[in-house]
């Protein structure tokens, strides 16, 4: 079996009902008291950590004890919620308006410290010691602090761990920009396979003792393990898997643990994307695969979208205004209007097609569209702001 | 326009930015800009989009230097080829193996074992190393490999700003953690290039808050790490529609609305209430935007590196689109 054979191809739209697309009722959501988790996903670069904090925000001022997990390695979330330092705890937000009558909501908001919550996990798991051992080992400290793909393991185990204690009614995450979309679903079946694998279990022969199995395939694993290696790396990654051994088995239990947990009908996964054609792919592919995997999608926000002007002017005939116009004086501001008004009547109507594509081979997936405001989000009242949007969409 | 490019030195161009600014239609149009004189650009992406082939609207790419575009023409002599290559992990590695270590049935015996599965999907850093190491690999050629093609320049079109620091210095990271052996040796000298000046590390950025933010952050942990610094593009600038002067009226509403009401008429459209009003209004929209345009614009002009700007273009990048582009990087000295 190889890598490529288990990431799943793109199966494509499955369009295969006439439902027409509906509007996705963010309030309704918000206020449910079975919504227990809400995922926020999309590619980088739609305005994710904005979406989740202000649907976080919404819903604490609608009344819920809200914790917001965001996972984004920048400072984000923490510089437009008006908080200096996120740590690796949930830190109350102040400045909360609750909304009409009103009263017992609250939020409060995390971001993921990586390495931390790894090093949490090793110390819970095993005896001090151990634990010792194992948080000083060179491949461990490379694993939980500076390579990618811990942080998607980490995120799915802190959520877990929220969830678990119970503090909150909604857990609103923000999912990590991954390399391939949905990495952070894929973790923990990567985790267990990998667990279970050959070659976990050939790195521990040594460990365990009699050669048993010594066989020819051995010998030549070792030995080629040995020359790309180098005994060094091999023996410090021995050392690593012996002594990481007693926890996997917890680890994968967790895993799969979480992974139930998302598909529980408590959880929504809300999908982000911009008007743009990248965006909307991405969004096309995490439809697909959250249903294909039986995840509770909720539906998609189609952020940053541009307003259309009031008028029906056309773009074509304002620039043909502006052009005969220009004719006659070549700096008229009247000119100017008309090329800025077609400019953005051009965006609004690729946006528009490019959406309604998007609806027709993805019928039935709810939406809601949040306008694109002219500044950028950085205090309460933005977020709350964008929240409103989202609930009117 | 015949500029001398501000990056004479420069064999291998690396592109990030943060998501939804655009770094790989710039990565495309640099490597057609630098295509442009009679060289040869390769053209590698590793985040297994196939963005490339979607850009250029070719098929799909396979791990394979496949020629895909003629570069931008410029000033009678002809343009070189961009070819492309689209990276994988696995076949990275599993070329990397035939390569250099010509295991024959042990290379097999390590598929067999999971261990091209384990190395591709869960090791720690070790695709990051593999994606780096066959850029490494291209831009080393004549110099080490002569049977294969060598080119001018190879333009990288890599992970997000956020990443992109923790994806180059893998080599690095994974230096320290084997302290001697084949994996050291190869890591170092990996290393060794992308700190050379053989490289420099682009940044793409729209006039955004976060962005530009993220992009300054970048080029500090960049710096950090002992990465070398190049250029920031700044992506999507809307078009300059209106005049300081106009500007300044459309923020305080202060325009003349009947001269743009006789002016309509003049241009024979249907005057109404509403028309200039909504045509005021989206000047201020537009006016307001504009201004934190040039806020972010001043930031990034204060990060003392040279800075290159590439309009929005309204209807979308089309490979017209993409040539369009890498003429304005030429013309900007970028390439």
């Amino acid at each position: 079996m190889n890598a490529m054979k288990r990431i799943r191809p793109r199966v494509g739209p499955l369009a295969a009902t006439t439902e027409r697309a509906r509007s996705l009722d963010v309030d309704a959501l918000l206020d449910d008291l079975d919504t227990e988790i809400i995922v926020c996903c999309g590619s980088g670069g739609v305005g994710k950590t904005t979406v989740s904090a202000a649907l976080a925000l919404r819903a604490a001022e609608r009344g819920r004890t809200v914790v917001v997990l965001t996972i984004d390695p920048a400072r984000r979330l923490a510089q437009s919620m008006g908080i200096e330092a996120l740590d690796n705890t949930p830190r109350p937000v102040t400045g909360l308006r609750p909304s009409g009558a009103t009263t017992g909501g609250s939020l409060d908001a995390m971001m993921l410290d990586m390495k931390r919550t790894f090093d949490e996990v090793v110390l819970s798991q095993t005896t001090p010691e151990k634990a010792r051992a194992i948080l000083e080992n060179p491949f461990y400290i490379a694993l939980s602090s500076s390579f990618s793909g811990t942080q998607e393991y980490m995120a799915m185990e802190k959520l877990g761990q929220i969830q678990a204690e119970g503090h909150y009614d909604l857990i609103v995450v923000d999912t990590p920009p991954s390399r391939s979309a949905l990495d952070f679903l894929d973790a923990p079946e990567r985790l267990s396979s990998f667990l279970d694998g050959r070659f976990i279990r050939l790195l521990l022969a040594p460990a365990r003792g009699p050669a048993k199995l010594m066989t020819a395939g051995l010998g030549l694993f070792t030995s080629a393990l040995t020359r790309i290696l180098g005994t060094q790396v091999l023996r410090d990654m021995q050392t690593f898997v012996a002594a990481f051994d007693t926890l996997f088995g917890g680890f994968r239990q967790r895993a799969q643990k979480t992974f139930s947990l998302l598909q529980a009908d408590g959880t929504a996964f809300v999908v982000i994307a911009a008007p743009e054609p990248d965006a909307l792919r991405e969004a096309a592919y995490f439809v697909e695969r959250l249903t294909e995997d039986e995840m509770p999608l909720a539906g998609l926000v189609i952020n940053r979208a541009s307003v259309p002007p009031s008028v029906g002017l056309s773009a074509a005939e304002a620039t043909a205004a502006a052009d005969r116009l220009a004719q006659v004086s070549a700096d008229s501001s009247t000119a100017g209007l008309l090329r800025v008004y077609a400019d953005r009547s051009r965006i609004v109507a690729r946006e528009a097609h490019l959406r309604t594509r998007w609806a027709t081979e993805h019928p039935g997936v709810a939406t809601t569209v949040a306008a694109a405001l002219a500044s950028d989000v950085h205090d309460l009242a933005g977020l709350r702001q964008v929240g409103g949007l989202l609930a009117d969409g | 326009m015949n500029r001398v490019s501000d990056w004479p030195d420069a064999r291998l161009h690396v592109v990030t930015g943060k998501g939804g600014t655009g770094k790989s239609t710039v990565a495309a149009a640099l490597a057609l800009a630098l295509a442009s004189t009679a060289k040869d650009v390769l053209l590698c992406e590793v985040e297994g989009r196939q963005g490339i082939a979607r850009m250029f609207d070719v098929d799909p790419l396979p791990y394979e230097e496949r020629r895909i575009a003629r570069g931008l023409p410029q000033g009678g002599i002809a343009p070189g080829s961009v070819y492309a290559l689209h990276i994988d992990a696995e076949s990275a590695l599993l070329e990397y193996l035939s390569m250099y270590y010509k295991l024959g049935r042990a290379g097999k015996a390590l598929d067999r074992f999971g261990i091209i599965d384990f190395a591709t999907t869960i090791a720690p850093g070790v695709r990051d190393v593999l994606l780096t190491g066959k850029v490494y690999e291209a831009a080393r050629r004549g110099a080490e490999n002569t049977s294969a093609r060598r080119y001018d320049a190879i333009v990288l079109d890599a992970p997000p700003t956020g990443r992109i620091t923790q994806f180059l210095n893998v080599n690095g990271e994974l230096a320290g953690l084997a302290k001697v052996g084949p994996i050291k040796a190869q890591a170092d000298k990996v290393m060794t290039l992308l700190r050379s000046q053989r490289t420099v590390v682009h940044l793409v950025t729209v006039l955004e808050e976060m962005p530009v933010q993220e992009c300054v952050d970048g080029i500090a942990d960049l710096r950090i790490a002992e990465l070398p610094v190049g250029g920031v593009v700044v992506n999507l600038v809307r078009p300059g529609d209106l005049g300081q002067a106009d500007l300044r009226n459309a923020r305080s509403g202060r325009f003349d609305r009947e001269k743009i009401a006789a002016d309509l008429s003049f241009a024979k459209l249907d005057v109404t209430h509403d028309l200039v009003e909504a045509l005021t209004r989206e000047a201020r929209d537009h006016a307001e935007r504009r201004a934190l345009e040039d806020q972010q614009r001043r930031i990034v002009q204060d990060l003392g590196v040279p800075s290159y700007e590439l309009p929005r273009l309204a209807d979308g990048i089309d490979l017209g689109g993409l040539y369009e582009l890498a003429a304005l990087l030429r013309a900007q000295g970028m390439a």
